[in-house]
């Protein structure tokens, strides 16, 4: 079905604007146009369409099981939830604070919060179209391993003696809840409709830019940069590339929606998986001014070490997938 | 005079959501003072986990998403 777009670019570039298909501009432009349809097809139909199962769903109702459940399965369960529910980083902090006053575990929220930026549908519907399914079942499952794993060590070192005095607060006087969202009344298909068209405008007006950068450095990596350069100078996994990739990434703060076409190019061009894994992930979840917004509700030392656990998570994927595709 | 509180942590749509208030107020000629609150504290108060939030004279009336002009009309009756 997303063949129509390699058509339209075909069309578009070789056609109308005559371009030769094998010239460095050509292959650019390609890229570029088809990339550009295909993800702004994609998001607006994806957007929608979650936006109206989410018009539903009950992030109380997320507490609420969290709460009661065991701690095993609680790290399990808080990846999973934050792997499915799509939410917009700005609720980071009243969905930290509703969880950790719930009684919910620290280790158990961030293992909600940690995944929930690397895998949202998103994502992984791109993921799925550009660089194919082996990948995105590698990601979607080191994503929800770095949230369980975060959130057990988080437990482990008691991150809630790390947290700020009125969030450690509500964390030790919590109550469970009383069920008053249970409720709620549902909502008809027209209120439904109002508030997936609210959200498609306000994601596509934030997004829409990171779509232009990340598929016009794809385009510029795909069609400038030769096909053997980095097959000759990072194709065998040198152990030093995962680090520097995650380092770089960091300054580079962008959504899963820029990052993805130029994973796309950079796997094409001969990177190997787990460097450009651990690249995109650092991109997309490492990132500063989401950081600055924790420090409302977490001391600097807690932050620090979630940092750090997350640098060093990206850096142990990138090596071990590169490992695994050299065997 | 009413009191309305708007909740959330700075983002696009709580400013949206000021901003209508504001304007459905003038229309129908309420008095209101709109103050607009990011403090966790706050959040935690009212029990709030989806942004932006609505608090009416000290009532949470809204959570999660910008409301339309009809349940904003309601609330200044």
């Amino acid at each position: 079905m997303l063949s129509i777009f390699t058509k339209l670019a075909d069309w578009l570039v070789y056609g109308v604007f005559g371009l030769v298909p094998d010239s460095k501009i050509g292959g650019a432009a390609h890229f570029f146009v088809e990339d550009t349809t295909k993800i702004f097809f994609l998001l607006i139909v994806m957007i929608y369409v979650i936006a109206l199962v989410r018009a539903s769903l009950d992030i109380e109702r997320v507490r609420d099981y969290l709460a009661k459940n065991n701690k095993f399965f609680g790290y399990l369960m808080g990846s999973t939830f934050g792997a499915i529910t799509p939410f917009c980083s700005c609720s980071s902090i009243p969905v930290f604070l509703g969880f950790t006053s719930a009684g919910v575990p620290v280790g158990i929220t961030m293992s909600f919060l940690l995944t929930s930026p690397l895998i949202n549908e998103v994502a992984v519907l791109l993921l799925l179209s550009l660089v194919g399914w082996e990948i995105t079942i590698v990601y979607v499952l080191v994503g929800m391993l770095i949230g369980i794993i975060g959130g057990v060590f988080l437990d482990l070192i008691h991150a809630e003696k790390l947290l700020q005095p009125f969030a450690l607060k509500a964390y030790e006087t919590a109550t469970t809840s009383d069920g008053e969202y249970s409720h709620r009344p549902i909502l008809s298909f027209s209120e439904r409709h109002e508030f997936a068209k609210t959200e498609l405008l306000d994601i596509l007006s934030r997004v829409w830019k990171w779509v232009f950068v990340g598929v016009g450095l794809g385009a510029a990596l795909h069609g400038f940069v030769p096909g053997t350069w980095f097959e000759e100078n990072l194709g065998s996994g040198q152990w030093w590339s995962v680090p520097v990739a995650v380092l770089a990434g960091i300054p580079l703060y962008s959504n899963a929606t820029g990052v993805i076409p130029v994973m796309e190019s950079l796997i094409v061009k001969g990177l190997p998986v787990g460097t450009t894994l651990a690249f995109c992930m650092s991109t997309v979840a490492a990132s500063f001014p989401e950081f600055i917004l924790l420090k409302q509700v977490m001391t600097w030392k807690l932050l620090a070490i979630i940092f750090f656990l997350l640098l060093m998570s990206f850096t142990l994927v990138g090596w071990l997938v590169n490992m695994a595709s050299i065997f | 005079m009413k009191e309305i509180k708007v909740l959330g942590s700075g983002c696009s749509k709580c400013i949206k959501v000021a901003e209508l208030i504001q304007v459905v107020a003038n229309d129908c000629g309420v008095q209101v003072n709109v103050v607009k609150e990011s403090s966790p504290q706050v959040m935690l108060e009212y029990g709030v986990m989806k942004t932006p939030a609505v608090v009416v004279d000290n009532q949470l009336m809204h959570s999660g998403s910008v409301p339309d002009r009809k349940k904003v009309e309601q609330w200044l009756k």
